[in-house]
């Protein structure tokens, strides 16, 4: 039986760990190399590497970061942010990553997309949808949430699919950071409108927000940062916690 | 000794160097090429494969003789040859991934796509599955039935000679997961992302 996930989170700027509240107010949270390590063997099903500022600032420390964590994690390796073009996923793929994440490019310039998944193989490619709630439906945001494209989620959800994405990581801007719980409702919709597994982030605070996100939210995985950085849980009390509630986990 | 993982322009393959050059340490020698007479000369192949079955084709057959150095390496010399994912599929007859592709041939079979059940399944079957070793594969040596092994894939091979069948995994259908003909290995998930299990079943391949 497919086990669902739980993948620790590690946002990076100048190849250090930070992990934002509502993306700002970064706190350091140490090396990403050690870090990663240090998940993998707690028994992370994957790891992920999100470069917060990448879209603003040098980008070479990530591909440095990426390259070491490779040659001592063997687990999967997901990396995003700030990338923009085929030659961006061509490059973090040569440094060891094993799928890369695409947020603001995937809406701007939906052929990235659809070129890479051709080029790589639609497994290598996450389309990262930040999502925040208009009404009585959501619109996805770009540029880590500062950018207000109006576009209805679950359209671009379906279209993201078509265009050869492998994964959808879905991540409530009205939840992120608040360790309220995932947005639940968004997490389902999208999960029934589409076919491809669909990764649940934002907002974690407890375990039990896990367990919703995969069985209210019929997420295939659970993406979670500062609930794990600072200690509050490890990942393998989380896989312990999972497995008791029912939910098929690896241990 | 030296190992070769074939580098064919298939995908992403540093993950498998990586993992290679971990258990192998300064012990074995891992060479990553396309060089006919490297290969040639190596005691044992990984042939990974990544994307679609069709563009993995076409990349070993864009470099010319490959496809018959790697025939002869496995199939008449019989020496060590381990397939990684499409790597695994391409041992088939045909493929049936974007268009109707025709495989190595090395073991008889075809390459489908995973049946979803309506959409009851999510494809790619990605993330952590378990395997139910079905013979004593070399390449299991010490490796637990239900391990759990990292998949991500949305076709499957079926091979006609069903004793050819290492493990398989339960996803809709028991799907083949390894496969063990001889001298020929090959595995559906991806050993070289599943953490200590998989590092130990390169650790016996290439302590074959």
């Amino acid at each position: 039986m497919l086990k669902n996930r739980i993948i620790p989170c590690l946002d990076v700027k100048n190849g250090r760990v930070v992990k934002g509240i509502n993306f700002v107010d970064l706190q350091d949270a140490g090396d990403p190399v050690e870090q990663a390590k240090i998940y993998s063997d707690s028994g992370a099903d994957e790891i992920c590497f999100l470069d917060i500022t990448a879209s603003n600032e040098n980008r070479d420390t990530i591909y440095d970061v990426v390259e070491k964590t490779s040659k001592k994690c063997f687990v999967p390796l997901t990396v995003g942010g700030g990338v923009r073009s085929v030659e961006d996923i061509n490059k973090l793929l040569n440094c060891g990553a094993d799928k890369v994440s695409i947020n603001t490019a995937a809406v701007q310039n939906p052929k990235v997309v659809v070129e890479s998944s051709k080029k790589f193989g639609s497994q290598c490619i996450v389309v990262a949808l930040d999502a925040k709630k208009n009404g009585s439906k959501w619109e996805i945001f770009t540029h880590g949430g500062r950018n207000n494209t109006g576009i209805d989620a679950i359209e671009f959800a379906k279209k993201m699919e078509v265009s050869g994405a492998g994964e959808l990581l879905v991540t409530s801007m009205d939840r992120d950071g608040t360790q309220v719980g995932y947005d639940i409702d968004l997490m389902s919709k999208i999960s029934s409108k589409v076919n491809i597994p669909v990764i649940a982030s934002g907002g974690v605070g407890n375990l039990d927000h896990m367990v919703d996100g995969i069985k209210l939210g019929n997420a295939s995985a659970v993406l979670a940062a500062s609930i794990f950085h600072y200690g509050k849980h490890s990942v393998k009390e989380a896989k312990e916690y999972l497995d008791s509630k029912g939910i098929p986990v690896r241990i | 000794m030296k190992v070769t993982i074939v580098d064919y322009n298939s995908g992403n393959i540093s993950s498998v160097i990586n993992s290679f050059k971990e258990v192998a340490k300064d012990k074995v020698n891992i060479e990553v090429t396309s060089d006919l007479n490297k290969i040639k000369s190596s005691d044992k192949v990984v042939l990974p494969g990544q994307g679609s079955f069709k563009s993995c084709v076409d990349a070993l057959n864009n470099i010319s003789g490959l496809v018959d150095t790697l025939s002869e390496f496995a199939i008449n010399n019989k020496k060590p040859l381990l397939g990684i994912c499409v790597g695994l599929q391409m041992f088939a007859d045909i493929g049936y991934e974007q268009t109707e592709t025709r495989g190595l041939g090395w073991i008889s079979g075809k390459v489908s796509k995973i049946d979803n059940q309506n959409g009851d399944y999510k494809l790619p079957h990605i993330g952590w599955n378990q395997i139910n070793i079905l013979k004593d594969s070399k390449i299991y040596k010490n490796i637990e039935n239900n391990s759990h092994m990292y998949f991500v894939h949305s076709y499957e091979f079926i091979p006609e000679d069903k004793t050819v069948i290492s493990a398989t995994t339960d996803y809709s259908s028991n799907i083949v997961c390894s496969v063990e003909k001889e001298n020929i290995f090959g595995t559906q998930f991806h050993p070289e992302k599943s953490d200590k299990t998989g590092l130990k079943i390169i650790d016996n391949f290439i302590n074959l």
